[in-house]
């Protein structure tokens, strides 16, 4: 497996009070690789995110993709955020939302154009909506729509800020799957934050937990169940119940940490 | 029960309650205060017909109608263009914000004297004091729009690889376009009350002077005709940019909940 993403002693300060949201944090994202990032409210997992994604700058250390530093937005990684009724334009369809993402970079006709956005929302299960307004569909139908738009652009790397955790139970596990697959079957790599202990360990190979503020590594370990995963097996399978178990307590401890350190 | 209901939810009592005002007006002007200020509705009603008729209030309508649009016009192009970039240009928006500040308060009337020494007192001068009144409303409303854009929209916009102008097009304008729609339509409003202001003040054609000659020359039905139009014209002009406005932004109005 050869890495893609390096993360090498990323730091990053907030300049309003100098105080650190994380340091030194290094960790190396393998091609085809499912990575969870987790870690108590605070720990700066999403901005950690975005840096890697290249919308917000770190204050030292740096990221960098096969060997390049990330300073912009690159195309072949995507970002899906949490917020899904912004980041999803209301005032455009749904088949004209995937299609920003791809009118201004590729060359084809636009029949072809609009056939491979179609194919997208095909992937996600929306391929009956495409002239649908955002408002129109429930949240995890926006969401969808989010990750075709993403997929549009043929990103190898997505990077996934909480963006399940507005959804409701159901919709939450529909959509894990859902993700699974296109994971197996685009052979993406996916770079996974959440909050949720449950969704790191089902989703992803490896979890990655941050300590409270400053957040710096407290684990990073593999997640050895087998795919394909299913929501009540999987879940039930000793190793699972064993790393919840394991990976609980440590947050547990993170985060009572984090409230001694608060002056 | 029913009927009663379905009265209570329409417009009808709107309705009801204007013509019974009307009734009670023509009444009154016959009965009971009989004077030549206190015209009858049907003495106001011939007198419109023929001031129509004769194409005496058409050319006003125009006149009045030609100098607003053409202030209003100028407005939303320079209110609108001033407004994004102000909105979206963190140094642009601290450069003019005060200066805005400063001349928002001027009510529109009190340019009139300064622009008749500038600009005269021709069509010119009333053209740019409805534009300086309906300016300020389209441009505070343009770049406060502007900067209510989320943060995750133009990350958004970012990670699409959307260039600046691609951003104006396919994020800012559309996603400040029910602000900006908001502060054309007091402008509209504005731009007629500074039309026949203007008009009032110096001018030889418009319905604001048509109103007030016939006002001077004792034409009292004529002048009751004259501010009819304009009830007329404000309530058109309103009604169509409604229309307009929900076409442009149902996606607005359908996701906020209003009906």
């Amino acid at each position: 497996m050869t890495d893609t993403l390096q993360i090498d002693r990323l730091e990053k300060r907030f300049t309003s009070h100098g105080r650190a949201a994380f340091r030194g944090i290094s960790f190396s994202v393998g091609q085809g690789e499912f990575i969870a990032l987790i870690g108590p409210s605070g720990c700066g997992k999403s901005t950690l995110l975005h840096i890697m994604a290249g919308l917000s700058e770190p204050t030292a250390g740096t990221v960098s993709l096969n060997g390049e530093p990330i300073a912009r937005p690159r195309s072949e990684m995507m970002f899906v955020f949490q917020q899904y009724t912004k980041s999803i334009f209301p005032w455009k369809t749904v088949l004209d939302n995937v299609r920003l993402g791809v009118k201004y970079h590729s060359g084809a006709s636009s029949q072809e154009m609009e056939k491979h956005c179609l194919e997208q929302l095909d992937l996600v299960g929306l391929g009956r909506y495409p002239n649908y307004y955002p408002y129109q569909l429930s949240g995890g139908m926006q969401q969808r729509v989010a990750i075709a738009r993403a997929l549009a652009r043929r990103p190898k790397i997505l990077l996934m800020d909480e963006p399940f955790s507005a959804l409701d139970a159901m919709m939450r596990v529909e959509l894990q799957d859902l993700l699974l697959k296109l994971w197996t079957d685009l052979g993406l790599t996916i770079v996974f934050v959440t909050h949720d202990l449950d969704e790191a360990l089902y989703v992803a190979q490896r979890v990655i937990l941050l300590s409270a503020s400053p957040g710096t590594i407290a684990q990073n370990i593999a997640v050895p169940l087998p795919y394909p995963r299913r929501q009540i097996e999987t879940r039930s399978e000793p190793e699972y119940l064993r790393l919840r178990e394991h990976l609980f307590r440590n947050m547990v401890a993170q985060v009572m940490a984090g409230r001694a350190d608060v002056p | 029960m029913k009927a009663w209901t379905a009265f209570r939810n329409s417009r009808a009592p709107g309705v009801v309650l204007l013509a019974l005002l009307l009734v009670t007006w023509q009444l009154s002007a016959t009965y009971w205060f009989k004077s030549p200020t206190w015209p009858t509705v049907t003495r106001i009603f011939e007198a419109w017909f023929e001031n129509i008729a004769d194409g005496t209030i058409p050319g006003h309508l125009i006149a009045t109608l030609w100098r607003q649009m053409l202030g209003y016009g100028l407005a939303v192009v320079i209110g609108i263009t001033l407004g994004l970039v102000m909105g979206y240009y963190r140094l642009l928006y601290n450069l003019f914000e005060p200066l805005v500040e400063v001349l928002r308060p001027i009510p529109g009337p009190a340019y009139l004297p300064i622009l008749v020494l500038f600009v005269g007192i021709g069509h010119e001068m009333k053209v740019t004091l409805i534009f300086l009144a309906s300016l300020f409303p389209i441009l505070l409303n343009t770049y406060s729009g502007v900067r209510s854009i989320d943060r995750v929209q133009f990350d958004t916009a970012r990670t699409l690889g959307l260039s600046t102008l691609q951003t104006f097009r396919e994020l800012v304008i559309p996603a400040a376009s029910p602000q900006i729609l908001t502060g054309m339509r007091i402008s509209l409003a504005i731009s007629l009350i500074l039309a026949i202001l203007g008009e009032m003040i110096v001018s030889n054609d418009g319905l604001g002077y048509f109103v007030l000659l016939s006002q001077r020359t004792f034409k009292v039905p004529d002048m009751y005709a004259g501010i009819f139009t304009l009830a007329l014209l404000g309530y058109v002009l309103n009604r169509l940019f409604l229309m307009i406005e929900s076409r442009l932004i149902r996606w607005h109005t359908e996701s906020s909940g209003r009906t």
